[in-house]
């Protein structure tokens, strides 16, 4: 063996000062993530506090001696799953937020006591199982002379976990298939109304009017959007004015309108001009 | 500072899962919650096999990683279809079985 492995099992027998700062800066991160995920009220910021999460302990097992693993996180966790995630909420909308009201009485009360009557047990129990824990480090085995880190899980799955390995590829087919079973909607037998139908529907009076709205500028004065269908008597066509144009704002108009009615001078076909609209 | 640090942030990860599982209404959350219990295992089987100086929890851990992914779409799925059939994402309005 060289000294240079000598030194490096030596090094690795225990944690370095590095690994123990870059401990104390992840894990309150992370600690910090999953609570800010549990106390959030918008469901989008409860993902991000768990992509924090995510990433913090993605790095922690890169630290860890387990590299490959930690770039798997990354990428399958806070890229692929995360990301689903978020879709699904942005699908579901904004209403996804939680509603505050308690449906069974004192079920927060009882969930906090619970929770930490579970971090008191199982952080006494794994503090006084785990005293004092020298570990033995994959220093060794990741090395490139020990083929490193991703040859030997790839090793490991292909030999001593290959039937897990084989049930997964199942699963995965499973839960695709599954996916697309469940978020199939079958559009054909709820029934498309056809064309014909639509226009009878129309006719009957089951829509607001039978012709669609006129378009803007059909008729007018200019080709501009922002300008008003003008009617044979060349009055302005209210429907025709856009309400999310604000400059063709349809208050705007109301004097045209009262002047077909009767209630004023009558308009003239350049009624949209405002000049001419002064001297008249 | 020993490995055991990391598996006591494992427990109180896993710990605030559980209560986020219990205390939070929206389906999407409580499954959130359950992601954050699997990440928490995850990192304590990172840690029991860097202890144990094998690589068998490494592996562990990606299985974990491989079945969290395709619970999570079908998860998801099956929330997408209950909220199109009852508009809403919250786990108190599925209470068919309850009478």
């Amino acid at each position: 063996m060289t000294t240079a492995a000598v030194a490096v099992l030596a090094q690795g027998a225990e944690v370095s000062t590095g690994e123990a700062i870059s401990f104390w800066v992840l894990g309150p991160i992370a600690l910090l993530g999953a609570l800010g995920m549990i106390f959030a009220k918008n469901a989008v910021h409860s993902a991000l506090f768990l992509v924090l999460t995510m990433l913090s302990l993605g790095v922690t097992y890169m630290v860890q001696q387990a590299p490959f693993l930690g770039f798997v996180q990354i990428i399958v966790y806070t890229g692929a799953i995360m990301m689903l995630f978020l879709f699904v909420l942005m699908m579901v909308g904004k209403e996804s937020s939680d509603s505050v009201v308690e449906v069974l009485r004192g079920q927060r009360l009882a969930a906090t006591v619970l929770g930490v009557g579970l971090a008191g047990i199982v952080v006494s129990a794994v503090a006084r199982a785990f005293t004092d824990v020298t570990p033995a480090n994959l220093a060794g085995k990741n090395a490139n002379g020990g083929n490193g880190n991703v040859e030997n899980i790839g090793r490991s799955i292909f030999t001593d976990w290959l039937f897990p390995f084989e049930l997964t590829s199942a699963l995965l087919i499973t839960a695709a298939v599954g996916a697309m079973v469940l978020g199939f909607v079958d559009r054909h037998t709820r029934g498309r109304k056809t064309q014909r139908e639509l226009v009878e529907m129309r006719f009957r009076g089951e829509h607001d009017r039978p012709s669609p709205l006129p378009g803007p500028g059909v008729f007018a004065t200019s080709t501009s959007v922002a300008t008003p269908a003008l009617l044979p008597d060349g009055s302005v066509a209210p429907e025709s004015i856009s309400r999310l144009i604000e400059s063709a704002a349809a208050e705007e108009f109301d004097l045209e309108r009262e002047a077909v009615a009767g209630n004023t001078t009558p308009a003239d076909a350049r009624a949209l001009n405002p000049s001419t609209r002064e001297e008249s | 500072m020993t490995p055991t640090y990391y598996l006591l942030l494992s427990a109180l990860l896993f710990t605030i899962g559980a209560v986020g599982v219990l205390v939070r209404r929206n389906a999407i959350v409580v499954f959130m919650c359950i992601e954050l219990m699997l990440n928490a295992v995850n990192l304590s089987l990172v840690t029991f096999a860097r202890i144990d100086g094998r690589l068998d929890g490494q592996v562990m851990a990606f299985f974990v990683m491989v079945v969290a992914a395709a619970e999570v779409v079908v998860g998801l799925a099956i929330i997408m279809s209950i909220f199109r059939t009852r508009r809403s994402a919250s786990v108190d309005d599925s209470n068919l079985l309850k009478y």
